[in-house]
């Protein structure tokens, strides 16, 4: 399948009084065409980060992109004007934010916020827009549409204002949809149905999208691929399967650990010991070694690689070098890999749904 | 709506109530008599004058006429100025102070708020600094300070503009910057630090997703937003405008309801007192009125929340 992005070796700092945070330190990963690529990792691991620079929408100052390309159809966002990253913001790439409360305009009608893309990018009249939002407040679910796009946000629930959220990234068909935790401030039905929602949409429109989240049961069911983030890197990235039933990456193995899953009790959870560096002084070697039971001497010198698995897995470990001792999963992890596979938690449960 | 106008309008009323039977008490105290400058009257004299004015009535009779006076609109007749009815005084006056008033309310906000706009928008730049400064100065020093520098920079020195007195529109250039000052210094603080919460939030984020100009995000999004709650802190300006004026209109030898005010009281014209100090309550309580129902035309959260009711 084609790519439509491509985030070679991205390096992002962000200027602050205590000195320059290097929150991403040379991300490359691709996006093809129609697929759903999950983010996943701890809280500042720098998935937001990462995602808003591929619509340049990184305040700055304080932030900065220091080096690297992202190619959107093979032309470089970086380089980009202000301009021209207007006219594909909202139109080619669009986003949807974590926190539905704040992220409408409280003086502005619902409708005209959702018009507002039409008008700028499809160059529609007031009126064919107005239709035209009727219609995508329909598609997101939400009953009156025609009543609703001149009332104010004010008026709607949580869950609701996601699906005006929603509208409003939908609006122009973009090629990439990036969902920075779209469902977190929800409750757990809305959740499913927003999530429903963007598959739905995804399979007509046959855009790409790239959904950060928290909760790896969502990634399970929504994703292609996964990409997990550790102290501004991806530390590993595969396919769904890949990541879930053979993770190589010892923090990968911590995620998953920490997971619940519905037939896991208590003591089966293991937590992270530790907690993420202060990106202000990244440590010397792999980032994750102060936390991980299984670094090797050379983790505290010298940061691993990507190591390729497979043609689509990598892992950044040095426990893949052909000279690194044979180190398995912790049990936990295992048995929770075979309960998986077991219960069919993964992938299949969309298979579930629709049949 | 009408519902909540009406209830306002009865508050309105008990307070005008209670500020007219508390100033006429107070001003009871005042020592001095209101006949003191005519030094030559007898004791005999003075005595006609205050069986004339119902002086030597008792204190709850006197009190019980004026409210009775009062509901019929009459403000009684001033003690100094030939018996000339105290309304009609205050209907000379009121257009006065009302054309300073409102010329120095609209070039304060409208000069602070492009001030506030142009310091958010370059916050910690020289541009920035120099327009704190000039709220910090707006803000602490007293107008009357502005007015006596202008009167001796503008006035004396360059001789550019008249000292004092009232007729021209040069004539109302100093009192007008003299009072705007403050206005202007409050609203430039106070646009500056909403705009750069405003331009902060998440809903600005989003416009800028869409793909909307800086210009659209600038005034559509962000301005409309940070303007409407300054719309909360004009009732406060207009009142310090009205105290403002007291001390200009005294300066500048302005014949507004302010230096009518000030000089009555120095002359014990009490019905003179008790207008003025009626009208200045009764246009404070109107202002915040006003302020409150435009605020809830201009803010659709709060719209909404009075139409249901
Ligand atoms: N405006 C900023 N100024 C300074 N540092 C910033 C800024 N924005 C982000 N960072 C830093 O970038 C890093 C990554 O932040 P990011 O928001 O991408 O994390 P995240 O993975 O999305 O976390 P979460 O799951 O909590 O949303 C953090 O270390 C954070 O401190
Ligand atoms: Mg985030």
């Amino acid at each position: 399948m084609e790519n439509i992005l491509e985030v070679k070796d991205l390096n992002i700092s962000f200027d602050t009084y205590g000195g320059e945070v290097k929150a991403i330190r040379g991300v490359s990963f691709d996006l093809k065409k129609g697929e759903t690529l999950a983010i996943v990792g701890e809280s500042g691991s720098g998935k937001s980060v990462t995602t808003r620079a591929i619509a340049r929408l990184i305040p700055s100052p304080p932030g900065r992109i220091t080096s690297g390309e992202i190619l959107f159809e093979g032309k470089d966002l970086v380089k980009a004007s202000e301009k021209q990253m207007q006219n594909i913001r909202g139109k080619d790439i669009s986003t949807i934010f974590q926190d539905p409360m704040t992220s409408l305009n409280p003086t502005m009608k619902i409708g005209n916020q959702i018009m507002e893309g039409l008008i700028k990018h499809q160059k529609m009249p007031r009126g064919q827009a107005k239709k035209r939002t009727v219609e995508l407040l329909e598609l997101v679910g939400l009953p009156n549409a025609s009543e609703r796009v001149d009332q104010y946000p004010h008026q709607f629930s949580g869950g609701q204002r996601q699906r005006v959220v929603v509208a409003i990234a939908l609006a122009c068909n973009p090629k990439i949809l990036i969902a920075d935790e779209p469902t977190t401030a929800l409750d757990v039905t809305i959740q499913a149905q927003i999530l429903e929602l963007m598959k739905d949409i995804q399979k007509k429109t046959d855009s790409s999208i790239i959904f950060i989240t928290h909760d790896l049961g969502v990634v399970a069911n929504v994703a292609d691929r996964v990409a997990v983030m550790y102290a501004g890197k991806i530390v590993e990235i595969g396919t769904v399967d890949d990541i879930f039933y053979n993770p190589k990456h010892p923090y990968t193995w911590g995620l998953l650990g920490s997971m619940p899953t519905l037939d896991s009790n208590e003591e089966e959870l293991v937590a992270i010991p530790g907690s993420p560096p202060d990106m202000l002084k990244p440590p010397k070697g792999d980032a994750f070694a102060p936390r991980n039971e299984y670094a090797l001497e050379i983790d505290k010198v010298q940061e691993p690689p990507m190591f390729k698995v497979s043609e689509t897995h990598y892992a950044a470990t040095w426990l893949l070098h052909e000279y690194a001792p044979d180190i398995e999963p912790p049990e936990a992890v295992k048995k929770r890999m075979k309960g998986f596979a077991k219960t069919g938690t993964i992938r299949t449960s969309e298979e579930g749904e629709k049949s | 709506m009408a519902k909540y106008i009406f209830q306002r309008l009865v508050y309105m009323f008990i307070t005008l109530f209670i500020i007219a039977t508390a100033s006429f008490f107070l001003m009871k105290q005042l020592p001095g008599s209101p006949f003191k400058a005519e030094e030559k009257l007898s004791a005999a004299q003075l005595e006609i004058l205050y069986e004339k004015y119902n002086l030597n009535d008792p204190l709850p009779i006197q009190y019980l006429n004026y409210l009775g006076n009062l509901f019929q609109g009459d403000l009684g007749v001033s003690f100094q100025m030939n018996n000339q009815p105290v309304t009609e005084i205050l209907m000379s006056r009121i257009p006065v102070s009302a054309h300073l008033g409102i010329q120095a309310m609209i070039i304060g906000t409208i000069i602070g708020m492009l001030l506030g706009v142009v310091a958010a928008l370059y916050s910690n730049s020289v541009i920035d600094y120099a327009s704190n400064i000039i709220s910090v100065i707006g803000i602490s020093i007293p107008s009357f300070i502005f007015a006596g520098l202008l009167q001796y920079y503008l006035g004396v020195e360059l001789g550019i503009l008249p000292v004092a007195f009232w007729g021209s529109f040069a004539h109302t250039i100093m009192p007008t910057i003299a009072l705007a000052i403050f206005p202007l210094a409050i609203s430039a603080r106070f646009v500056r630090t909403e705009l750069i919460e405003v331009l902060g939030s998440d809903y600005i984020v989003t416009a800028r997703a869409k793909g909307v100009s800086n210009a659209t995000l600038m005034f559509k999004h962000g301005l409309r937003n940070a303007l409407i709650p300054l719309v909360t802190v004009m009732g406060p300006m207009a009142v310090s405008l009205m105290t403002g004026t007291l001390v200009i209109e005294q300066i500048f030898a302005v014949p507004g309801i302010g230096e009518q005010f000030v000089t009555s009281i120095m002359t014990d014209d009490f019905p003179i007192i008790m207008g003025t100090t009626l009208f200045f309550a009764f246009f404070f309580i109107l202002i915040i009125l006003v302020i409150d129902i435009l605020y809830g035309i201009i803010d659709p959260r709060i719209r909404i929340a009075g139409g249901k009711d």
